[in-house]
């Protein structure tokens, strides 16, 4: 399943679907890390909003992505978790620690702008 | 007419989408709430990554089930995999677990209602839990 | 029903929860040979049926139109469950009827009369048939019963049920509305917690809570506990489940009022009070909100 990534400015903004395999995980973050690298991104929101079920695995590969892509000097931000989704999560212990989120696309993109205003 | 009992094979990641999304479906046919039908999901998805990750094969089972004056869902989760050697440790954890680690069985027990585990080393596992329709 | 002799019985079993009728072959063609009279009588029983629902004044918030359309899928469903020797069609329909009817006002007692009503008029159908022959009649009815009788059980408890999920319904709005989560000012929410909190009800304030920030936008909320008398590890767990989700949604947590007893509560169960963002009283944490308002960056947890 192809996941579409757009770049914004100096961001990217990548929109995760419902159903996503592991496998689909896996190209994800092999592809959205290329892309930081080749826009020389600052920052990357990983829209999942349309994920109707996170689980372990689903929230530790957003936790690598955002490791890895802060590695390479970049900042990530979750937006969109449902509060249903929210819910089950916290149910199992997922908590998405030392991963930035926001509610939504502009939110993110409000925290990402802020957050290079102060370190500029 | 709705199906009152599915069975999901699981080999791959593919099938774990697969069961949970059964596992939604079953949950709104019976009349669970939204939140409900993804917590019931959820666990489905942990149950089944489980087979996938430590027996490679396995089987998910999804059925309806009743009560004295109440209806749910009953999921089933087995394998012929190499099984748990220490269920009691498999159990055991804080609340403040990241939940990266492990089985995820404690997460799984706090999303249902009733849960039963039975394993030994080398002859599988079967996890039931069961979720009450309030 | 009239009394007869009690004869041999035919090995039908009844079951009240799940699973098809035991029949030996001879009653399941007996039944064939039933199912046929009352399909073949369908229009002349249904109307007697209806009759008897008027005449006993049931379904009174109904109209005849509307008794006559629902009848008619009751028979045939009545039927088919009779024919089948299964219940999950019937048993599927019997709550979308519920579902429809409740709203209306119809009661238990109704629901339950009106298919015991249809039992009858069906069995002394069979009387009339077969008055001739006793032992057949006898034979018919030892298959007939057994089915009539879980047909009218698998109704009035799909109705029963339906009418207990409108109340807890009804019961879950009435809590939602008497603890408010209030948005005091733009992207602020506040949601006082008052009174005993058991599971069930800590559950639906943080799904209350979450719906609101994500209706409200809310960057912080404020939970403030100064009202609740004491907490059990329980519902401490579901206050740091409520924070923690909240943070993923994007919104900040400060929890207000917290007693000495509910802070220990909460070391005991492991919480690290350092962590969770708390203040004495509501109105430093309002305070303590707004500060946060003015920076727009919701920080992440800290990482472990």
């Amino acid at each position: 399943m192809e996941v579409p990534i757009l770049k914004q400015g100096a961001f990217l903004i990548a929109t995760f679907q419902a159903a996503l395999s592991d496998a689909d995980l896996n190209h994800l973050r092999i592809g959205l890390v290329q892309q930081v690298v080749r826009f020389r991104s600052r920052g990357v929101i990983v829209d999942v909003t349309a994920m109707d079920v996170m689980d372990s695995f689903a929230s530790r590969t957003l936790r690598e992505i955002a490791h890895i892509i802060r590695l390479r000097g970049a900042e990530t931000v979750i937006v969109g978790i449902q509060p249903e989704v929210a819910f089950a999560m916290v149910q199992l212990g997922l908590t998405l620690e030392g991963v930035a989120t926001a509610l939504d696309l502009e939110e993110g993109l409000a925290y990402l702008n802020e957050k290079f205003k102060t370190t500029n | 007419m709705p199906a009152e009992e599915v069975e999901v094979a699981i080999s791959s990641d593919l099938d774990i989408v697969l069961a949970r999304q059964k596992g939604r479906a079953m949950a709104i046919e019976l009349g669970f709430s939204s939140g409900d039908a993804t917590l019931i999901a959820t666990a489905i998805s942990e149950l089944a990554r489980n087979i996938v990750s430590y027996a490679r094969t396995g089987r998910v089972l999804l059925k309806w089930i009743q009560g004295s004056s109440r209806v749910g869902i009953l999921i089933v989760a087995s394998d012929e995999g190499p099984g748990i050697s220490d269920v009691q440790q498999a159990l055991r954890d804080g609340f403040s677990t990241s939940g990266s680690l492990g089985l995820g069985l404690p997460g799984v027990r706090r999303l249902m209602d009733e849960f039963g585990i039975a394993s030994k080393s080398g002859e599988g596992t079967t996890v039931k839990v069961k979720k009450w329709r309030l | 029903m009239a009394k007869r002799e009690s004869g041999s019985q035919d090995s039908a079993t009844q079951n009240s929860g799940g699973g098809a009728l035991a029949h030996t072959e001879a009653s399941s063609e007996l039944l064939r040979e039933l199912v046929a009279h009352l399909r073949q009588h369908r229009t002349q029983l249904r109307e007697e049926w209806v009759s008897r629902i008027t005449e006993t004044r049931l379904l009174t918030a109904m109209t005849k139109e509307e008794i006559f359309a629902e009848a008619t899928s009751v028979y045939d469903s009545y039927v088919e469950a009779l024919e089948t020797e299964t219940f999950e069609a019937l048993q599927a329909y019997a709550r979308n009827l519920s579902e429809r009817i409740i709203p209306r006002g119809v009661e238990t007692h109704e629901v339950v009369g009106i298919v015991l009503l249809l039992r009858d008029v069906l069995a002394r159908s069979l009387f009339a048939k077969y008055q001739t022959d006793f032992k057949k009649l006898n034979r018919i009815l030892d298959a007939y019963e057994p089915a009539a009788n879980r047909i009218a059980n698998t109704v009035a408890i799909s109705f029963v049920q339906e009418r207990e999920r409108v109340i807890r319904q009804q019961q879950e709005a009435i809590r939602e509305l008497s603890t408010p989560v209030l948005q005091v000012r733009e992207r602020l929410l506040i949601l006082p917690i008052i009174g005993v909190i058991d599971p069930q009800r800590a559950r639906q304030l943080t799904e209350q809570l979450l719906r609101g920030i994500r209706t409200n936008r809310a960057k912080v909320v404020v939970i403030d506990i100064t009202g609740v008398a004491a907490m059990d590890a329980t519902v401490a767990n579901h206050l740091v489940q409520t924070v923690e989700a909240s943070r993923l949604l994007g919104a900040t947590v400060i929890v207000t009022g917290l007693s000495p007893e509910i802070a220990q509560t909460l070391v005991t169960i492991g919480v690290d009070l350092g962590k969770m963002n708390t203040v004495g009283d509501l109105q430093g944490g309002i305070e303590q909100a707004e500060r946060l308002l003015g920076y727009k960056v919701v920080p992440s947890a800290e990482p472990r």
